[in-house]
């Protein structure tokens, strides 16, 4: 079933989930937000848009193949794990940036944390979300 | 030393996802996969010899300090239990390559496989009730994959028995720990063992709490009345999976037991020992027993896993050094010599084309040297001497003749002579007797063994097990003394507490 009045709203809405998303996600680190809420708001922003046309257009869209959105966001959580290692630190340990940048604030390895998380959410739920849709 | 105490899981978590980042070439997954599984073991080796050199090893991840954060502890049997995971991990992901169909292949099989070993690791290393129960649910969830894998109707049944009995468990594990949480306010292991048998906790509570663990754990661990599940479903998956199976799985419960018990809950050990003995000696029983009954060649082993376990409980209910040194030889042995008969039978599997004991036969005229590969674990198994299983039975029974508990011993001599008669039931019936005319062999769409190298993949990992339940049997001694070292650390809760406690680097 083809709706015009939801493809046509899912043309504005697909860009303002993703900046929601992203907006979740820097906010994430000292307060409600993070990388699984954001994961999920992306999620549901392609997930609309495969309702809205079909899941083969939803995965054109889609920069890269979902299996390798969840291997590229484990890759960069235990990267942000490993720096730590890198200073003599036990693993997981924290390092930050000194300096501020606006909006974000202070850049560490939390945030690279939980940009891996946000990747592999987004990888999980789509993938099970298209092989559904698929069937 | 830090660095080396994370690696055994970081290593299966890199490999897990080099192998989805290669997801569509298979045979770029086929070389990461065991190299992976190579660097995995030399790592492991590398944790047992700093352990063994330099004592208990702790990281703190996160640099959170000790009853707070998550806490990473190897004493000897964590390392011991680590290399043994790294070892089959090896022998199976070696196996695999020659016995693993394409279809299973290119549905993540590997990727999973190595996921299962990172869930194993973490579990073996972790030093906090909370994350520990986090090991066993990735365990299991890449366990439940694994079994259902390929969908076959057999497949499916046996997953459904195995998914939902360990979803109990876990719930049950998770209630356990809430209680725990709730009434030492620390879920640290270390923590707990000085709270719990400090005297300001009511000890009936702690005995009321060491029980609801010993039933998740049992369950896990496949001990009498609650293994039901693992010979409903053992059977059912591929033989690479059913060894890496029974070779951690089960083991990671009976790790788990060793460890509260010897840890934690130490407030009432004449109830609580007592009652882990009884349930050893009715494990071997009926599992033994149930072996004896069967003609299916992976049923058989699958009822054997259960007469194992009671065997390894049997040294953590005596509760001595000798008894709980026995524990850890017979672990390490345990593990090799069945994974070792089931890479056998699927062997036999791929030559014969049927696991059933009555279709099988004259094996040993068309295939010697794999009736050899066979009957050396299976001796091994039955406590022959001077064969592995020999040493781990000796140590277990001058153990229960030292602590008078001579009903136990009883028991374990018993299981020994029925437990033989089980495994010559194979010999005979697989290997010595003609083949049964009429059957034709249907191989259903595994991978051929045209080539030389795609043989020598399949028998490569049983010569190496093989050999080693010989090496572990003949030159017992300096395994032995590891386990020993081991079990000392084992009774001594205090050295752990002051490792992961006090004094850390």
């Amino acid at each position: 079933m083809k709706s015009v009045i939801l493809s046509t709203a899912t043309r504005y809405l697909l860009p303002l989930l993703l900046l929601f998303s992203i907006f979740a996600l820097l906010r994430g680190h000292n307060e409600p937000g993070g990388g699984f809420v954001g994961g999920l708001v992306a999620s549901a922003a392609f997930t609309l848009f495969a309702l809205a046309h079909d899941v083969e257009r939803a995965r054109a869209i889609l920069p890269l193949n979902p299996r390798l959105l969840i291997a590229a966001g484990l890759l960069i959580a235990v990267t942000s794990g490993l720096i730590g290692m890198l200073f003599g630190e036990p693993f997981m340990t924290t390092a930050w940036d000194s300096r501020e940048i606006p909006v974000v604030g202070k850049m560490g390895t939390p945030l690279l944390f939980d940009i891996g998380v946000y990747l592999a959410v987004m990888g999980v739920a789509l993938t099970i979300i298209f092989s559904l849709a698929e069937e | 030393m830090n660095g080396l105490l994370i690696l055994p899981i970081l290593i299966p978590l890199m490999t897990a996802i080099a192998l989805v980042l290669a997801w569509n070439h298979r045979a770029i997954q086929r070389r990461i996969s065991v190299a992976g599984a190579l660097i995995l073991f030399l790592a492991a080796i590398g944790l047992l010899t700093s352990v063994s050199s330099d004592g208990i090893a702790v990281v703190q991840i996160g640099d959170w300090p000790a009853p707070f954060g998550i806490t990473l502890v190897a004493d000897l049997f964590s390392a011991i239990m680590v290399t043994m995971t790294g070892l089959m991990g090896l022998a199976v992901a070696v196996y695999s390559l020659s016995s693993m169909d394409a279809p299973r292949e290119s549905f993540g099989y590997y990727p999973l496989f190595h996921v299962l070993l990172m869930g194993v690791n973490g579990a073996f290393l972790t030093g906090d009730m909370f994350n520990l129960y986090v090991w066993f649910e990735v365990m299991l969830i890449a366990s439940f994959v694994l079994m259902a894998l390929g969908g076959e109707r057999v497949q499916l049944e046996g997953a459904i028995k195995y998914v939902t009995i360990n979803l109990v468990s876990s719930a049950l594990f998770l209630t356990a720990i809430g209680i725990l949480y709730s009434v030492a306010g620390t879920l640290n292991m270390a923590d707990l063992a000085q709270r719990l048998n400090s005297g300001d906790v009511d000890p009936g509570m702690v005995t009321a709490l060491s029980m609801m663990f010993l039933i998740a754990f049992g369950i896990k661990a496949a001990v009498f009345p609650l293994f039901f599940w693992l010979p409903a479903s053992y059977h059912t998956p591929p033989v690479a999976v059913t060894a890496i199976f029974s070779g951690l799985l089960t083991k990671v419960g009976v790790y788990s037991l060793i460890r509260v018990f010897t840890l934690i809950f130490l407030r009432d050990v004449d109830y609580t020992h007592t009652l882990i003995l009884v349930i050893a000696g009715f494990t071997m029983v009926t599992g033994v027993l149930g072996a004896v009954a069967q003609t299916g060649f992976r049923r058989l082993l699958s009822f054997h896993i259960v007469s194992q376990i009671g065997y390894l409980l049997m040294g953590l209910g005596l509760f001595t050094e000798l008894a709980l040194a026995g524990t850890v030889f017979f672990m390490v042995h345990v593990i090799i010599a069945k994974s070792a008969l089931f890479l056998v039978s699927g062997a036999v599997y791929q030559i014969a084309g049927t696991y059933d004991l009555k279709k099988l036969g004259g094996l040993y005229k068309s295939h010697v040297g794999l009736s050899m590969m066979f009957l050396f674990p299976a001796l091994s198994l039955a406590g022959i001497p001077p064969l592995s299983g020999f040493w781990a039975k000796l140590t277990l029974v001058r153990a229960g003749l030292e602590t008078e508990e001579y009903a136990i011993v009883a028991v374990a001599l018993g299981v020994s002579i029925l437990t033989l008669f089980s495994m010559m039931k194979i010999w005979a019936e697989a290997f010595w007797k003609d083949r049964p005319e009429s059957d034709e062999a249907a191989s259903d769409g595994l991978p051929e063994l045209r080539t030389s190298r795609a043989w020598l993949a399949l028998v490569a990992p049983i010569i190496a097990l093989g050999a080693l339940t010989i090496v572990l049997g003949i030159a017992a001694e300096p395994f032995f003394v590891l386990a020993r070292d081991a079990a000392r650390q084992l009774l001594d809760p205090a050295s752990y507490i002051q490792a992961v406690l006090g004094g850390t680097p």
